[in-house]
């Protein structure tokens, strides 16, 4: 089994805003493309062009309908990778130490090398948010970009994770949460962040924005301030029409 | 605690970038091609590029994908089996030239008219058309009849401009943004973009469309619309404001024809011997031209003359919109939301627009000299598309859209709806279209236009259309952009004549590009009495093996957008933000490994081997070598070419000589160029003096175009006083009644085609289709990415019908229209107008096609509507069949369609099912470890 960190100096993680992201996939495709490319074994894909496609994804995004007790449904786009959390069972059902957390920021990663593919992390992560790279036979999840964010080959602009980078809506937030004048953090607090089913203890770093009130507006009759008539026929509307232009 | 193993957090990320422009849909998004070994390693968004900034969607980021597609054709290709057997022979370029020539030539020389050519999602229209201009036959469009030019003319018509590629919202100031039928494309990032950046200053969104998904899952308000009754609901919104005095009189006033005078007797606008719109002017009371400096036009003006009383367009409005008939009580269930809660609509939308209006400290001179210290902002702002487009009443909403802002105020005003240049644009000094064929040699002028009357249209002498998608005809007078969805039909029916040749690019027709699917390809088969096609030959490119191959006699296989030369052109549909006019570039940032050419690289050699004038040079000769050499070449008119950045010495913009190093100078500079709108000309565009100014500098426009907004178009009163009686050009009698309807100069609403001519009781339900996020089209799926979130579509239905049929999610539903009936499955969506059911757009695929496996998901589960939706209405009373089309411009009435829903047993695979067809390139590998470099 393995041993998380007592502490990490940082906490790197994300901000994902339910309120904004209109689940585009945007995050889920620049995630695949990066990390096919870098970190580790390529995402591979079975069944690429055939009747049962299936390949590893480091980020997904889920669609939720709501019911709320009162008014319309509404749907709910939710971005899901791993939340790098403090407590993370992950790492410590591990048995060889290929999954461990960084001591400097957080992150949570796999050591591939290390790693023999027995899924136990997967089973013991209560968001599912590892897969099982088929190809490879490796335990895939989120780096959280360790490779772009440190990155000196890419301009200091660029060293972010790549959903971060790609979201077009901006709904995905990156940073520290270890700093409480980050970003990340007075979004948190500004906006009330909540973490994942913080029931199962994990202590998530990541937090989520919650949408914001929907549907709102009241109903209005036809007194109401705003639409106060002045006028219901045509003739009494040009008659104000006469005194509002002698006024402008 | 073991330590922690060595990780390398700087590797290298690519040999090389290389910036370029997306192609995976229309938006045209700047892209960052990273480059390993030569091959693509990586593909994000391009930070410096103005329609993107850095950010990429779903589609963007797979272009590495659709790159290295199984599906992307290998060589040119001569049909050998019957067609739609997928039987063909690779052959030489020089074969399939030969052959195209052999073909083109002869038609050209005797009857130019019996080439079709039309190119579907093209990006290169000014150049396609130009090339058809040449070549002489007047048939030639785009997609944009089946695509939104319902959107497109009622904008120009209307204020010069439209949403998407004409305009988009003041980002930085707006607090009210509301949205109409916009589904999760048109635009893809930058509407995501704004939307983002809106909510982050606490700015609300109202959605208006049936389906709460994309966008409209994220608004704060949704109102889930039943289809086709959008132009009622914002008739009812005109009435609400207009009965309160919630509009803008000074900015009607001002800059719209609200204040001129329509004659009392004809319906039209009053003009002096100049042509000049006259309005009476409140200093004076008297009759006076509408732009004369001081002018004070009066909304309530009259004036007497002949026993007549002529008043103000105006006047009309509040006639109009007052009446009972678009109040809120009387709209409420057609539309199917209550009435309070659209006057509450309009209550917000008249208190953001008037109680937070604002002043920018920027000063600036209107057209008529007059000076002006601020500029008024009013933050509400709107954007809409497909989704209230394509109806048959389409053309109307679409107006009814733009009198509402207008109303309001906010029309290239801060806060509010801005252009992008060239936009705005007067619909008067767009081309008039053309038809005068002379065998050859080249038309008498550009194919696609704006009528501005009976004499406008696209008639033969004898009455009868001179287009074979019969656009600019009675049936559809002011259909700016064709009617691509007829041609096959008309084609086949020899209606109005028959031709020899159809050749396409990039349109997927035997698929879901078409209506009536299934009666397309039998019309692509269909032999005569003489055992020869009834079409005779199909000459088809694209970059992939899309269903539309089988069913061509010659391919010419396009590369992909990586391998290409392309230009996004001012002259065309270009990638300009309200504050700035800009163009883009593609170039080859990888060669391309197969023996495929680039469309527009082959028809500049086309154009020589035809002799066509602007292809060759005086001594015969090949003008452009290559689609590169015409987009710095090419001369429009004097200093005017394809691109407007970097001319003459380079440092030229918009007007200049030609330089020769021009796309080098693109690509330092990221593949796109951008000028900004100099300070105080950025809103106010068609009134102010300085961005007019601007424009013509920039080549926009020859001289300034400063104009009144259209509230009342009067080329529509020219074709209804035609179908009362006045004037040469004369409707058929079976149209009269349909135009002195529909061509209403004043935006009403009508009932969808369908709705009047189907039985409600039997047919309950509304069926809609809308592009997923995460997909263009049908070339998503050959996506080994894409396809992994959008694979399969059900047939999304309301709980209520869910409840009624007992339906489970991944039961199978019989879905009938008055035309046929499919079988698919079905699943459960709450947030959905009770009345409406819908699905993905494009994600059913033809067994055999885009190199996808025979059991591929979306050719056993997947599945189009259009095999329930006909190009032509069904019968009526009188005998005629009319066209599934909005009666002014034509556009493909999609969202017409009703249906009805029944529980069917399970079937093996969703109907109707397709035999599969023989793939030109084989099958896609199973498995994908895809990484290239070391």
């Amino acid at each position: 089994m393995t041993q998380l960190p007592t502490s990490t100096d940082r906490k790197l993680g994300l901000v994902i805003d339910l309120d904004t992201c209109v689940g585009c996939h945007a995050c889920v495709i620049s995630c695949k493309g990066w990390n096919t490319e870098n970190y580790g074994a390529p995402l591979s894909d079975q069944s690429a062009y055939g009747g049962n496609p299936s390949g590893t994804f480091l980020n997904r995004v889920h669609s939720y309908e709501v019911q709320p007790e009162e008014g319309a449904a509404q749907l709910i786009h939710f971005p899901k990778s791993c939340l790098h959390c403090e407590d993370a069972p992950c790492v410590t059902v591990c048995p060889t130490g290929a999954s461990y957390k960084r001591v400097e920021d957080g992150i949570v990663l796999v050591n591939e090398s290390d790693c023999i593919g027995c899924g136990l992390c997967a089973w013991a992560c209560p968001y599912g948010a590892r897969e099982l790279d088929a190809a490879e036979g490796v335990m895939k999840k989120c780096t959280l970009c360790v490779d772009r964010i440190y990155n000196e080959n890419l301009p200091e602009e660029d060293r972010e994770p790549a959903c971060v980078r790609t979201c077009p809506a901006g709904a995905r937030h990156f940073g520290d949460f270890a700093d409480p004048d980050s970003h990340v953090s007075k979004l948190t607090a500004e906006r009330g962040g909540m973490d994942l089913m913080p029931e199962q203890g994990t202590k998530p770093v990541n937090k989520y924005l919650p949408p914001r009130p929907k549907d709102k507006m009241e109903e209005i009759e036809i007194l109401a301030p705003l639409l106060t008539p002045i006028a219901v026929e045509p003739k009494g509307f040009m008659a104000w029409l006469d005194k509002t232009l002698e006024k402008v | 605690m073991k330590d922690q193993p060595f990780l390398d957090t700087s590797p290298e990320v690519s040999d090389e970038v290389r910036k370029t422009t997306c192609y995976m849909c229309a938006c045209r998004c700047g892209i960052d091609v990273h480059l390993k070994d030569g091959q693509v390693a990586y593909i994000e968004g391009n930070k410096d590029h103005p329609v993107n900034q850095g950010v990429l969607c779903a589609k963007g980021s797979a272009g590495i994908m659709q790159v290295n597609a199984p599906s992307r054709l290998q060589a040119p290709l001569k049909r050998v089996g019957p067609r739609g057997s997928g039987e063909f022979e690779e052959i030489s370029w020089d074969e399939a030239l030969d052959l195209a020539v052999s073909w083109l030539k002869p038609i050209r020389e005797k009857n130019p008219e019996k080439l079709a050519f039309f190119t579907g999602r093209d990006q290169s229209q000014s150049f396609t058309s130009f090339w058809a201009q040449n070549y002489g036959t007047p048939n030639y469009a785009a997609h944009g009849g089946f695509c939104s030019v319902n959107m497109a003319a009622a904008g120009i018509y209307t204020m010069g401009g439209a949403f998407w590629e004409f305009g988009q919202p003041d980002w930085d100031y707006t607090k009210l943004f509301m949205i109409f039928g916009v589904a999760e494309d048109h635009d893809s990032n930058p509407i995501k973009m704004g939307i983002g950046k809106i909510k982050a200053r606490g700015a609300k969104i109202i959605g208006v469309n049936p389906i709460r998904t994309g966008y409209n899952a994220v608004a704060d308000e949704w109102v889930g619309i039943t289809p086709g009754t959008d132009g009622l609901l914002i008739l009812a919104m005109v009435h609400e404001l207009l009965k309160a005095g919630k509009i803008d009189l000074h900015y009607l006033a001002q800059y719209t024809n609200a204040p001129v005078l329509l004659d009392a007797e004809t319906g039209l606008l009053m003009r002096n011997e100049d042509g000049k719109q006259l309005v009476i002017d409140r200093a004076t009371g008297k009759l006076t031209a509408f732009d004369q400096k001081g002018v004070s036009p009066d909304l309530k003006g009259n004036h007497s003359a002949d026993g007549l009383v002529h008043k103000t367009v105006f006047h009309s409005m509040v006639e109009r919109y007052l009446s009972a008939e678009y109040a809120p009580d009387a709209v409420a269930e057609k539309v199917g939301i209550s009435a309070g809660r659209i006057r509450a609509i309009a209550a917000e939308l008249a208190r953001v627009a008037f109680d937070e209006a604002f002043e920018l400290d920027q000063e600036w001179t209107d057209f008529r000299g007059e000076h002006h210290t601020k500029m008024v902002g009013r933050p509400v702002s709107f954007h809409s598309m497909r989704g209230i487009s394509a109806h048959s009443n389409g053309f109307q909403t679409c107006r009814a859209l733009h009198v509402l802002q207008i109303f309001l105020g906010t029309v290239e005003v801060p806060g509010g709806f801005r252009f992008k240049p060239p936009y705005p644009k007067p619909s008067e000094i767009h081309p008039k279209p053309h038809c005068k064929v002379t065998p050859g040699a080249p038309l008498d002028g550009p194919h696609l236009g704006f009528v501005h009357g009976p004499d406008d249209l696209a008639l033969k002498e004898d009455g009868s259309p001179a287009r074979i998608d019969k656009a600019f005809t009675w049936e559809n007078p002011m259909s700016a952009h064709g009617l691509m969805h007829m041609v096959i039909s008309n084609a086949y029916a020899g209606d109005p004549y028959k031709i020899d040749t159809l050749f396409m690019y990039m349109a997927n027709m035997s698929w879901n590009s078409s209506m009536n699917t299934k009666g397309v390809i039998d019309m692509l088969t269909d032999k005569d009495e003489n055992g020869d096609y009834v079409i005779p030959q199909i000459i088809y490119s694209d970059a992939y093996s899309s269903e539309m191959i089988a069913y061509a006699d010659l391919i010419l296989p396009d590369t992909t957008f990586l391998e290409r030369h392309d230009c996004i052109s001012l002259l065309d549909r270009p990638i300009c933000e309200a504050d700035a006019a800009a163009d883009a570039i593609r170039w080859p940032v990888i060669e391309p490994d197969r023996n495929v050419r680039g469309f527009q690289s082959v028809l500049c050699e086309l154009g020589a081997k035809l002799d066509l004038p602007g292809f060759v040079n005086k001594d015969g000769s090949q003008k452009y070598t290559d689609y590169a050499d015409y987009i710095v070449n090419h001369v429009r008119k004097p200093g005017i070419g394809p691109l407007a950045g970097f001319r003459g010495d380079g440092t030229n913009s918009g007007r200049g000589d030609v330089n020769p190093k021009q796309l080098d100078r693109y690509i330092e500079n990221g593949g796109f160029f951008v000028e900004h709108i100099p300070a105080g000309a950025n809103y106010y565009k068609p009134w102010n003096a300085v961005y007019q100014d601007w424009a013509v500098k920039m080549g926009l426009f020859d001289s300034p175009q400063p104009y009144l907004f259209q509230l009342y178009v009067e080329p529509m009163r020219k074709f209804q006083r035609a179908a009362e009686g006045h004037g040469k050009r004369q409707p058929p009698e079976h149209l009269r009644e349909r135009i002195k309807l529909t061509l209403d100069p004043l935006p009403f609403w009508y009932p969808t085609f369908e709705d009047t001519q189907i039985d409600e009781n039997e047919f309950p339900m509304h069926a809609l289709t809308q592009r997923p996020m995460a997909m263009y089209h049908s070339w998503g799926t050959q996506n080994a990415w894409l396809r992994q979130i959008h694979g399969v579509n059900p047939l999304y239905l309301p709980t209520k019908v869910m409840q009624k049929n007992t339906f489970k999610d991944g039961d199978w539903a019989k879905v009938t229209s008055a035309h046929g009936s499919i079988v698919v499955p079905v699943a459960e969506m709450a947030a959905l107008n009770e009345n409406t059911v819908w699905t993905w757009n494009a994600i059913g695929k033809r067994k055999g096609a885009w190199a996808l496996d025979e059991n591929a998901p979306e050719a056993t589960k997947g599945f189009l509507l259009n095999h329930l939706i006909h190009e032509l209405q069904p019968p009526k009373g009188d005998g005629l069949r009319w066209a599934n089309s909005d009666p002014v411009t034509g556009q493909a009435a999609w969202f017409d369609l009703r249906v009805k829903i029944e529980k069917t047993t399970t079937p093996t695979e969703s109907q109707p099912n397709f035999a599969t067809i023989k793939s030109p390139v084989g099958q896609g590998p199973s498995e994908l470890t895809w990484k290239v470099g070391k």
